[in-house]
């Protein structure tokens, strides 16, 4: 590769390290780079997200208005909500698949380069465009993260302009990141490493991919109507002109139900990699556990009025989506039940990695059967819009996205600093946040069957020892955080050094390669047998 | 599979972050530009924040195919890049296709759902109680509010200009066939022959198009704001002509290519991915002319 044509650095060498100073993470093409890059935004979105989380708990700490003005509160829901799914998880899960396909598939880097880099710098700026409109005249978006016409259109803040072009440029974002992904995962396989020898980290993120692929545009499609509605006087969303406001509901969460899954389905990918490692046993069941997947992506299309039970659908639809969304039960099923196998009569050690995998699989379950419960359509108008929906997706995103971050994190870090991690601290980090966690959202299981609302800064004073405790368990979980911070710097600073596998159970080309991995890995591609 | 030693990793690009600004400042520029137009202020800096973000992304679209295409004429790509960029490209026409189905999918619900219910019809038929006069057909010569959304007197006949659209894209899917044999038998006149027809097709369909539309606003009162039947006509067939329009322009650009001598009979992705690109845009307007005009 001595032909580097006009990128302003000719004459490198394919084999150079990285480049000195800030232009190395500006200009890089690097996959690894990259994914060191979403993995820091990720997380500073994480904190940011989480500070707005702890101004809602502040303010839930007690019955009545002390803190913030309910303007204000509406505008923090809205934002924790964005920020957290798209700022911090769906990043942290790219970031991951940046690092980690390349080397689970013995692939010199991702398959287009270039527009990886530019997959990634979109995002801070989508960000911070999104951000700067709390700043703006009218506040920022205040209509909650699910921005339902017409309070995103008629009744909007200004602001709502800008919120829409946001949103487009990580729509940009993530379709290029997942096309990068699929034409990584379906181009530049090692020689033998066939579909079905995939690790399935990387066959569910080839799965997510093609769920992003799908769905990101139609995202776009509903903030353009939006937008068209607010300046240009169409009538999308008015039924004034024809259109229907429930019109926005339904092309929304066509886009939204594919996209929980696109958040949980790559976690799913790196416990089945991290349960094996610490039970010492083969995943039981992968070749049910790739058709699983592909099942749940299948459904996640079919699904998406469960979401609207309440809002006025024909019986036959309430019907059709509640069926259609308790199936989704089985192929989860089947997963959780392989994980379970796994590990019994496994050798097993708990390990940080461990630790998160295993709370992942029980929490998870728990919120898989909360889901369970809201899919049941009759029982649905019952919990819509309370705090147990709040209770059942936190549940599904914090020890399920993210726990599943967290132990995918701790489990390569190794392999990507060089330096095993503080063991000691990890336990901490897993044992404050498990318990965070679950004194933050258990009890919203109860204050939203009671019928607390969700949404609302204020309530009524029956609720105000759950919330409390609520409150109390969202701080240490908050706080929690900033050891994990402390943590990962600590590694990359130092500590023990790191083998090239320092988990003996753990199974993959990216254990062959030296810890930390090497700039560029795999240039010539391995023999997968 | 010996091809994967060659693999080329691009190394430092500065491309990606120029995109980034640009696109950065042309979506500021337009959301001002928007805001301002919408609260009636005049002298807004959006227009000329714009124009500054339209410059980047010009530079960048300049620069960055330009070394791709040195890179590609450089040899530094093996056939495995080459399946890549197809991946990519298919994948692309794939997010493309689902952008467009969000808009037919609201065409579909509104003519067959939630329109009937509004006119009295259905299993919600009790939304007639909003307006209790309004009868719902389609198209929608009656707004349910006529002060806010005035409905248009009339809508496009298919069977004249639409018509002939159809054939002019439909004509220009084959031409670009034609060029792309010619080119694979290395017959670079009629190729050239055959791509310049294509271009003009498009850009005659581009004409039609908005000559249909000044009908539409100034003889029918079918406007963005007249109802639904409006939006979606407008939205659908707008964002089809947007991609026409990207389509032509992507033509002409291999037609110019063509011209200076590049591709040749095995290796020309650029021009396939470009009647790809054509093809689908081809089909998109199959379902316009069928579900927006026709039916």
């Amino acid at each position: 590769m001595s032909a580097v044509i006009d990128h302003g650095h000719a004459g490198h060498d394919h084999h150079h390290g990285p480049a000195k100073g800030l232009m190395r993470w500006v200009l890089t093409t690097n996959h690894k780079d990259i994914g060191t890059m979403y993995l820091w935004f990720s997380f500073a979105m994480f904190l940011l997200g989480g500070s707005f989380a702890m101004v809602i708990r502040a303010e839930l700490f007690q019955p009545g208005l002390q803190i913030v003005q309910p303007e204000f509160f509406n505008q923090m829901t809205t934002m924790h909500g964005l920020i957290m799914v798209f700022g911090a998880v769906m990043p942290a899960f790219v970031g991951l698949a940046n690092w980690m396909v390349p080397l689970m598939i013995g692939a010199p880097d991702m398959a287009l380069p270039r527009m990886n880099n530019f997959s990634f710098w979109l995002l801070p700026a989508a960000f911070a465009l999104l951000v700067s409109t709390l700043f703006m005249p009218g506040g920022g978006p205040n209509f909650g993260w699910t921005f339902y016409a017409p309070l995103s259109t008629t009744y909007a803040p200004e602001s709502v302009t800008f919120f829409i072009f946001a949103i487009h440029l990580m729509g940009v974002s993530s379709i290029m990141g997942a096309i990068n992904v699929i034409a990584t995962i379906l181009n530049l396989r090692a020689p033998g490493m066939t579909l079905m020898k995939m690790p399935l980290f990387v066959w569910t993120w080839l799965i997510t991919a093609f769920l992003l692929i799908a769905v990101m545009p139609v995202l776009a499609g509903v903030v353009t109507m939006m937008l068209m509605d607010i300046h240009f006087g169409t009538s999308f969303f008015s039924a004034a002109g024809g259109g229907d406001p429930v019109l926005f509901q339904h092309v929304f969460w066509f886009f939204g139900h594919p996209e929980v899954y696109i958040m949980i389905l790559p976690a799913f990918g790196a416990v089945s990699s991290i349960i094996p490692a610490f039970a010492r046993k083969p995943l039981f069941g992968y070749t049910s556990m790739v058709y699983a997947t592909a099942s749940i992506a299948f459904l996640s299309f079919i699904v998406w009025a469960h979401h609207m039970f309440t809002v006025g659908i024909p019986l036959t639809g309430e019907l059709f989506f509640m069926y259609a969304t308790m199936l989704i039960a089985v192929p989860t099923g089947v997963k959780v039940f392989n994980w379970a196998s796994t590990m019994w009569q496994g050798s097993m050690t708990f390990e940080t990695p461990m630790l998160f995998a295993v709370a992942f699989v029980i929490l998870f379950t728990i919120g898989g059967f909360s889901g369970l419960m809201l899919a049941i359509a009759p029982a649905d108008f019952q919990y819509h819009d309370t705090y147990f929906v709040v209770a059942h997706f936190h549940y599904v995103l914090v020890p399920g996205a993210i726990f599943g971050i967290f132990a995918s994190a701790y489990f390569w870090l190794p392999k990507w600093t060089g330096h095993m991690y503080d063991e000691t601290l990890g336990k901490l980090h897993f044992w404050m946040s498990f318990i965070g966690m679950n004194m933050a959202f258990f009890p919203m299981h109860f204050v939203g069957l009671a019928g607390m609302p969700r949404r609302i800064p204020d309530y009524n004073l029956m609720f105000a020892n759950f919330n409390m405790i609520s409150s109390i368990g969202a701080f240490m979980f908050g706080a929690t955080q900033l050891l994990f911070l402390f943590i990962v710097i600590k590694c990359i600073r130092g500590g023990k050094p790191a083998p090239a596998k320092p988990w003996d159970g753990a199974d993959g080309l990216e254990w062959t390669i030296p810890s930390p991995a090497p700039y560029h890995t795999f240039s010539t591609p391995p023999e997968v047998k | 599979m010996a091809s994967h030693e060659t693999y080329y990793v691009p190394s430092q690009s500065k491309w990606p972050i120029i995109a980034t600004l640009g696109m950065l400042i042309s979506v500021f520029g337009v959301g001002t530009w928007f805001n301002d137009m919408s609260a009636e202020r005049p002298d807004s800096h959006g227009p000329l924040i714009f124009f500054i973000g339209g410059l980047f992304l010009a530079y960048m679209l300049f620069g960055w195919f330009g070394s791709v295409i040195k890179e590609s004429r450089g040899g530094l790509y093996s056939p495995q890049m080459d399946r890549s960029f197809r991946w990519g490209m298919s994948w692309f026409i794939f997010s493309e296709v689902m952008f467009f189905a969000a808009f037919f999918g609201a065409l579909f619900y509104v003519r067959n759902l939630a329109g009937p219910w509004l006119g009295g019809e259905g299993a919600k038929g009790v939304a007639n109680m909003l307006w209790p006069n309004f009868q719902f057909s389609w198209p929608l010569l009656h707004t349910p509010d006529p002060k806010l959304f005035p409905p248009p007197s009339g809508v496009i006949d298919p069977w004249h200009l639409p018509l002939i659209n159809t054939i002019l894209l439909v004509s220009s899917s084959f031409t670009v066939t034609f060029a792309h044999h010619a080119l694979k038998k290395d017959k670079r006149g009629a190729l050239k022959a055959w791509l310049a027809l294509t271009v003009v097709l498009g850009v005659a369909f581009l004409f039609l198009q908005a000559y249909e539309y000044y009908e539409a606003y100034n003889h029918l009162g079918l406007t963005l704001g007249s109802g639904i039947y409006g939006a979606t006509f407008f939205m659908l067939t707008g964002f089809h002509g947007a991609h026409v329009t990207m389509g032509a322009l992507i033509l002409f650009v291999m037609l110019m290519r063509i011209m200076k001598g590049h591709f040749n009979p095995e290796k020309h992705f650029g021009f396939e991915a470009a009647s790809w690109y054509w093809h689908f845009v081809d089909v998109v307007w199959l379902g316009l002319f069928i579900f927006v005009y026709v039916l």
